[in-house]
């Protein structure tokens, strides 16, 4: 078995603030190899943005406490130096924003800026490097590249301006590929153009893809695996066929039963999971998401460890102490996966 | 482009003329304005009094004295009425001393204020960061006289580092002249330093925040790289502004108090004698100079803004 291109190994991240201890992230785990797309799912304030921007170290503040470690390629980058860390951005792991019109500086121009990320690691002359960011914008669907390398942030069209954050992120074919949800910000025609073209370029790269979003219809287009995060911990972890249908948390339940179907009649009301997130300051005890969990009982008081509950699915892990027999049962909801809103246990 | 230029000239003109308006009407506002018996002397008698008044026009009406005034400035030929000297000739010989003023102070300020910004902002909370601001609080504090009397005394005086007042043209001897300026750059710069300082501190701590700032770290790029490509450059617009305009009424006068002190020949003194006098024509050519390197200069800053910020470019 050959090791994983990345190994996320309990992964923790907490703020100090004056309030108290924040623990944005509770004991995350994960692989990635090569060539595999790994979605992390969940709403905001979920942890996936601070568990992912950790990796890329721009966490790091003086209020930020970590523990755990992530190894790319034989280094640990939780505890690397910064200047190891200035090395590996860019070149081994890379990076796509939300918002590509504020990731973007507004008063240079986008041929510059590809090609700021390319000679930040490479010796080569301006020139050659612009000459490889019009390559670049002409293979993410970028047409008259070489006229558009003088263009500014604002002159372009948001899905234009994600394509231009893709080549940038995959100007030095990083070995690793973390999106963060790079289109929520864009509106839905443009969605499908993006993420075929971020599955595609990353396939030809043989890259790592983390794809970090909330919305069940991109990760069931682009993911292999699939990771649940709520408040902070990692609920459930499968791959897309498992997590899709045969769910083992409730709250897995829960996302999966909020999407509307188009193969059905439209219900009366939008099914929504009820409560909100816990705050992270002052999380419930043991499992996090009992006060919002219809099925909760005594033992859910107790922090139910991430393991795999089925003999046949040993790489399918959740935290539920619910026995596989009873969740069968209990999350068919109106004939199709879901999270009964009965009586909600505070 | 060029309807631009015309409209925004057109505009200025106007406004010249506009300031120059203002500054006459407050003249024949001020009640015991009297420029005859100003010229006419002291002991003079109301006839001598009456015959200077109409020689020099001021029982005509407001406006005939306001186009009279006005033709004699745009033809050089305007004289005060304290020292009868040509006003616009005294201007000429006197703003070369006001250009050593303020231009070497005003890069002076740029310079210092850009780097104590940036430390502060660099090591934001820590010693420097607070050392820096509680300067910059004092020197945008004290006012400037104090300021410049002080230097003066400490430096000039006290400890006779510094020459005691006095100018000397650059094209005389440049040592000379520089020394004899440094203690009335330090008096301009330091409050323009803290407050340049205090406000750039606070545009880089924003920018910090930013997206792009993010992006550029993801990027790889050292922390150097990051401060000067990206949060410096987006940091420094509102300064360019700020500059501009402060650059402009310097170069018009506004430095007068700094030219007292250390008697400097310049065109701040000229207008502050004036002020002092109620001297009409030095302080209307004044007010129209400095109005003039106002419009002048914020007609630049709109160039360089769009130079600096792609964002505002005019189409075309």
């Amino acid at each position: 078995m050959t090791e994983p291109l990345l190994d996320v190994q309990d992964l923790q991240v907490s703020f100090a603030t004056e309030d108290g201890l924040v623990r944005a992230v509770d004991g995350v785990s994960f692989t990635l190899d090569r060539g595999e797309v790994v979605a992390i799912v969940g709403e905001s304030g979920s942890g996936k943005s601070v568990t992912v921007m950790t990796l890329m170290g721009l966490t790091r503040s003086p209020n930020a406490r970590f523990a755990g470690s992530a190894r790319l390629r034989g280094g640990d980058l939780v505890t690397a130096s910064e200047e190891e860390l200035e090395r590996v951005r860019g070149q081994e792991i890379a990076m796509i924003f939300q918002d590509p019109i504020s990731s973007l500086s507004p008063v240079m121009r986008i041929g510059n800026q590809i090609a700021e990320q390319i000679r930040a690691h490479e010796k080569v002359s301006k020139a050659d490097a612009l000459d490889r960011a019009a390559d670049l914008m002409e293979r993410v669907g970028i047409p008259r590249a070489r006229e558009r390398l003088r263009a500014y942030p604002h002159e372009f069209s948001g899905g234009m301006r994600q394509r231009v954050m893709i080549a940038m992120a995959l100007s030095l074919s990083p070995s690793v590929l973390i999106a963060d949800e790079p289109t929520t910000a864009l509106d839905v025609t443009i969605q499908a153009q993006i993420l075929k073209e971020i599955s595609q370029l990353s396939r030809e790269s043989n890259s790592g893809v983390i794809f970090v979003t909330h919305d069940l219809g991109v990760v069931a287009d682009v993911a292999d695996r699939v990771l649940v995060m709520y408040s902070g911990r990692l609920v459930e972890q499968g791959t897309l066929d498992e997590i899709f249908y045969d769910p083992q948390h409730p709250y897995t339940w829960g996302l999966m039963g909020s999407v509307t179907r188009v193969d059905r009649d439209p219900p009366r009301r939008l099914p929504a999971i009820p409560g909100a997130p816990p705050s992270l300051l002052r999380a419930p005890e043991g499992c996090h998401f009992r006060p919002r969990c219809p099925h909760a009982f005594d033992r859910c008081r107790e922090v139910p460890p991430l393991e795999s509950r089925l003999p046949d699915a040993p790489d399918h892990l959740d935290r539920c102490w619910l026995a596989t027999e009873d969740k069968r049962v209990k999350r068919e909801v109106g004939g199709r996966i879901g999270l009964a809103t009965g009586d909600v246990i505070k | 482009m060029a309807r631009f230029a015309v409209r925004r000239m057109a505009s200025a003109i106007l406004l010249l003329f506009a300031v120059s308006i203002v500054v006459f009407a407050i003249f024949e506002v001020i009640p015991s304005y009297n420029p005859a018996r100003a010229i006419a002397g002291r002991n003079a008698t109301p006839t001598t009094v009456a015959e200077v008044s109409h020689k020099f026009g001021f029982d005509k009406p407001v406006y005939v004295q306001y186009g009279k005034t006005m033709e004699l400035i745009f033809t050089g030929q305007v004289i005060d009425y304290n020292d009868n000297l040509n006003v616009d000739s005294q201007f000429a010989q006197r703003f070369p001393v006001t250009l050593s003023l303020v231009v070497p102070a005003a890069l002076l300020w740029l310079v210092v204020s850009i780097v104590l910004g940036s430390i502060s902002a660099l090591r934001v909370g820590g010693l420097a960061d607070r050392g820096i601001m509680v300067a910059a609080i004092l020197g945008v504090s004290i006012p400037v006289f104090l300021l410049a009397a002080v230097l003066l005394y400490l430096f000039a005086f006290k400890l006779p580092w510094f020459p005691n007042t006095g100018y000397v043209p650059l094209s005389d001897n440049p040592a000379q002249w520089a020394y004899h300026l440094f203690l009335p750059w330090i008096s301009i710069a330091i409050l323009s330093i803290g407050f340049y300082s205090r406000v750039l501190r606070s545009n880089l701590l924003d920018m910090v925040n930013e997206d792009f700032v993010r992006t550029a770290r993801a990027k790889g790029l050292t922390k150097r790289q990051v401060f000067n490509r990206h949060v410096l450059r987006n940091s420094l617009m509102p300064i360019v502004t700020m500059f501009g305009l402060d650059f402009a009424v310097l170069l018009g006068g506004a430095a007068l108090v700094t030219e007292t002190v250390f008697n400097l020949p310049g065109i701040g003194q000229y207008e502050a004698q004036a002020i002092g006098n109620l001297d009409v024509p030095p302080i209307l050519v004044g007010a129209m100079f400095t109005a003039f390197f106002v419009v002048l200069f914020s007609a630049f800053n709109d160039i360089v803004y769009a130079l600096l910020d792609p964002r505002v470019r005019l189409s075309g």
